[in-house]
């Protein structure tokens, strides 16, 4: 088999369509205890299908061994750091997992009838009031399934408050240190967006938001810290000069894990915060999800929670539909419970104390990750940072290696690269968060690869060109990817 | 006291020397920049910490009773083989990120490739993206698809469609730009009523959705169903929420469909109080760069090897900000993955024998139910492994008294069709035996005397 040049542990796998025989099975089922009826004499032949032209036909050890492979290519935080700035990777308990998959949890319908499901709903309400706790805010959803569908459901809120007020404003103030999906939010909720740029400390200057803020405008979406991994210093006086206009202050939660038990984003002004249980609640990516994005609201915009909303009404608990003012559903059940269950044993599991510490650690990691780089990488904003610190290519330049380079340097000593070239506000950048879950001696080993990686851009500048070289692939072309994309696999090519 | 410390991995020694290498003194030093006055001053009112030993007593006390189900409406109760749950927990897969590294990231890219090419073969189509949040919010950007495509305003949908993906919808249009148009279902065969979809295409019409099998369970019949909405500009959506259907039924891309947005729950995922589950997206090549969402190309790398990348990347937001097709990022990656190893266990044969044994069981519901007096099947048109019967008595009460016998028996319909007061919508799948069927039909029988 053309694909199949296997080397060491590095063993090549082709694609599950390209193997497999006629006939062979990987599947069991319930047996025929009914009759099986006549397809043919019970539906018309324009409803049937012929075959599931090209679906695979494999043996159970086939799948597993395919799919055991492809793992083996991957790099997960249970392999090592990963310093993703903005993503918060830290460890994800096992314990959570194994909650997530008790069967009174995971095999239960969500049209069970209230009564069988109290136990549920009583943890969703905790779940909400914890996070509502931690955010400094009266009530939470935990129906949006990620980050960015929380941030849509706020901005669908924030128009529908101001609707209810008799107003239409056009614009929405983000900064230019904002994640991607900030402005793209704003958009699909039909809202103009006006780019605010930050000052020389890396921070929103409140006399921008005086000039800018306006009757026009529907409020501001703001990163606390934000993502160079600074605390918005003036986010409660922005709040005032927002507030004072008729806005709504929208807080992207996704680097909380700063923050928990220090400040309460509440405190500062702020109306609306979601929070990624993946990241700060140590819920697993999965390599691109499922996450989950609860949205904590103040009283005010309460009513305009989607529905429907989780009552308790004496001992019991229910959910409520009747909500006048309410955006509507988001999505077609409640919330992606099976990822709420991890971050409620995640909260559980760590307490008040734990949480806090967790912040404070995670804080500590990055400021000494700075101070350790600080020789060989620039630093655009050198001073104290929360939990991400963000480097830049600039000392490599003249050796003409970039930030990509370094990146992928990195690989090849066995870490995960960190966010590169974002936030945009800096060139080439290198975005560093460690979380609280890495102890001194990875954060010393990363400090000495990354430093052996700048000195070999000096020396040996094509090492960094050329990787990686360590992994079963080499830089892949994106271009070629891009400019006639294949997205599938079809029999003929 | 400290369970906690089991996360975090650092002694005081450890702090001590790290707090002196950063040059400060303490650890409150470190948050200098917040203001002091909006420091808390008393810690966060929070449960815990508890041990796991602790942790698990307390979630245990949480969890629901498992009774015999005749519920779907949207999400299924199917076998989940154990090869599924096992591969989906390696932990290389489940604690990764998003692929933006694809040299240390192909496991996750190839499973995703994979899983594009099984869902454009599933429906038919050319073009599949990596995943959405769920059946409805994907529909919902079918929705905003054909809106960016058209620029027209009306969407047509069949009322027959999910009543939550419908309330979805909803939600995500901006009224100003867009309105639902509600086509009625024919009451007799719980149809969507192709002569009242007619009457209403014209130049305004965006799009046409009709769900299928449809929430009655009915397997709408499709058969030139795109012409008129084609000859009148539209685009066709066809949606499902029932997977498992197309091991049987003839896929949507087979007849002329634009996009099709389903959910993939019934493929290897957990019921788990309705998350998380697998919004599937497909449409055909032409509209690639209208797409919401993640694809994931193939390519070479610098030696000539295959390998695979995320592509297109220019629609997203992280790259074109208020310009993007959508501001989805996070995605339901491993939910994708846990369906692409779903379909490979069951292949070309055991897809296709599955649904039949769903239509089988369900025929078999449907036979026994209709032989009980007090209970009419209420729809005459072939359905696959749902169906709506009325009873006479009040719906609460005859689901109350099966609840005492351990069953839950069917999903009262008044909630979403005020006509439909007296019904129950019924689901069986291959996990309800003929003895749970018969067990029911008993039930219902006493009950209804």
């Amino acid at each position: 088999m053309k694909n199949r040049r296997d080397t060491g542990l590095i063993q090549n796998e082709p694609l599950i369509f390209e193997q497999g025989s006629e006939g062979r099975r990987g599947y069991s089922l319930p047996q025929w205890d009914i009759e099986e009826v006549e397809v043919n004499r019970l539906l018309p032949s324009h409803f049937l299908r012929k075959e599931l032209e090209g679906f695979p036909q494999l043996s159970e050890m086939d799948v597993v061994r395919h799919f055991t492979r492809l793992s083996q290519w991957n790099y997960g935080v249970d392999n090592g750091f990963y310093p993703l700035g903005s993503c918060t990777m830290k460890y994800n308990p096992k314990i959570n997992e194994e909650v997530a998959r008790m069967k009174g949890f995971a095999h239960i319908h969500p049209y069970q009838p209230e009564s069988l499901v109290q136990g549920i709903l009583k943890l969703m309400v905790e779940l909400g009031g914890f996070l509502s706790e931690i955010t400094g805010m009266d009530q939470a959803t935990l129906q949006p399934a990620a980050g960015a569908h929380g941030e849509l459901t706020g901005m669908m809120m924030i128009r529908a408050a101001l609707q209810a007020r008799g107003e239409k404003r056009k614009r929405v103030l983000v900064p230019d240190t904002a994640h991607g999906t900030n402005c793209s939010t704003s958009t699909v909720a039909s809202y103009q967006v006006v780019e605010i740029k930050s000052n020389e400390r890396g921070v929103i200057p409140p006399r921008k938001i005086e000039e800018l803020m306006d009757e026009e405008v529907a409020g501001i979406m703001v990163t606390n810290p934000n993502t160079l991994g600074f605390f918005e210093e003036h986010l409660a006086e922005i709040a005032e000069i927002v507030h004072r206009k008729g806005g709504f202050v929208y807080c992207d939660g996704a680097n909380l894990n700063a923050l928990m038990g220090i400040v309460k984003l509440g405190d500062l002004g702020v109306d609306m915060v979601h929070l990624n249980l993946h990241k700060t609640f140590s819920t697993p990516h999965g390599g691109g999800g499922p996450g989950s994005g609860p949205l904590a609201v103040k009283s005010e915009l309460a009513p305009f929670l989607p529905v429907p909303v989780i009552e308790k009404e004496g001992e019991t608990y229910r959910f409520n539909f009747d909500r006048p003012k309410s955006i509507g559903r988001i999505k077609a059940f409640y919330g992606n419970f099976g990822v709420a269950l991890k971050a409620y044993a995640y909260i559980f599991s760590m307490g008040a104390e734990g949480l806090k510490r967790a912040s404070e650690v995670a804080v500590l990691n990055a400021n000494y990750l700075m101070k350790g780089l600080k020789g060989s990488f620039n630093l655009p904003y050198d001073r104290p940072c929360m939990h991400e610190c963000v480097f830049t290519d600039r000392y490599q330049e003249k050796h003409h290696v970039s930030t990509l380079d370094i990146a992928k340097r990195l690989i090849d000593y066995g870490f995960h690269p960190p966010t590169i070239y974002f936030p945009l506000v800096v060139k080439g950048a290198l975005m560093m968060e460690p979380t609280e879950t890495e102890g001194k001696e990875e954060l010393d080993r990363f400090i000495e690869t990354m430093t052996a990686i700048a000195k070999e851009a000096e020396e040996n500048p094509d090492l960094l060109r050329q990787a990686p070289t360590k992994v079963k692939v080499r830089r892949l072309d994106e271009v070629r990817a891009a400019r006639k994309p294949k997205l599938r696999w079809s029999p003929n090519t | 006291m400290e369970d906690y410390l089991r996360y975090i991995p650092h002694t005081q020694k450890d702090v001590r020397e790290m707090l002196e290498a950063v040059g400060v003194r303490s650890i409150e030093d470190l948050f200098g920049s917040i203001p002091k006055e909006q420091r808390l001053s008393k810690p966060l009112d929070l449960p815990g910490p508890l041990s796991e030993p602790d942790l698990i007593r307390h979630v245990q006390g949480l969890e629901s009773p498992i009774l015999t189900s005749f519920i779907g409406g949207g999400a299924y109760h199917h076998f989940i083989p154990a090869v599924v749950s096992h591969l989906a927990s390696r932990s290389e897969f489940y604690t990764a990120y998003t692929p933006y590294q694809p040299e240390i990231s192909q496991g996750t890219l190839q499973a995703i490739f994979e899983y594009q090419t099984l869902m454009c073969q599933l429906t038919g189509m050319e073009v599949s993206n990596a995943s959405m949040y769920d059946g409805a919010s994907s529909l919902a950007e079918a929705v905003l698809m054909a809106h960016r495509i058209t620029g027209r305003k009306k969407i047509l949908v069949s009322e027959a469609i999910h009543p939550e993906y419908r309330k979805v919808i909803q939600t995500y249009i901006d009224p100003e730009e867009q309105e639902v148009v509600l086509i009625p279902y024919l009451k007799k065969e719980g149809r969507t009523n192709e002569k009242a979809l007619a009457q209403f295409l014209d130049q305004d019409v965006s799009a046409v959705i009709i769900q299928s099998p449809n929430f009655f369970g009915v397997i709408e019949d499709l058969k030139n169903i795109g012409e008129g909405v084609h000859k009148a500009g539209g685009l066709m959506i066809i949606c499902f929420s029932e997977a498992i259907a197309y091991g049987i039924l003839k896929p949507p891309g087979e007849m002329g469909v634009d996009i099709v947005a389903g959910e993939g729950q019934s493929l290897g995922i957990p019921l788990s109080f309705g998350g998380p589950y697998l919004g599937i997206f497909t449409t055909n090549e032409k509209f690639i760069r209208n797409m919401p969402g993640r694809l994931v190309g193939e390519t070479v790398d610098l030696e000539g090897k295959r390998g695979f990348v995320l592509t297109l990347a220019t629609r997203e937001q992280h790259i074109r900000r208020e310009k993007a097709t959508s501001n989805i990022c996070t995605n339901e990656g491993l939910c994708a993955l846990m369906a692409t190893v779903y379909l490979s266990c069951l292949g070309k044969k055991g897809l296709r024998e599955l649904a039949l044994m769903n239509l089988s069981k369900a025929e078999y519901a449907k036979k026994v139910a209709s032989r009980i007096k007090g209970c009419r099947l209420t729809f005459s048109s072939p359905t696959f492994n749902e169906f709506v019967m009325e009873i006479e008595g009040d719906p609460e009460n005859v689901l109350e008294r099966l609840r005492r016998e351990g069953i839950v028996g069917g999903l009262p319909l008044a909630r979403f069709y005020p006509e439909l007061n007296r019904h129950l919508l019924v689901t069986v799948t291959e996990m309800n035996t003929k003895e749970e069927m018969d067990r029911w039909a008993n039930v219902l029988e006493k009950v209804l005397k």
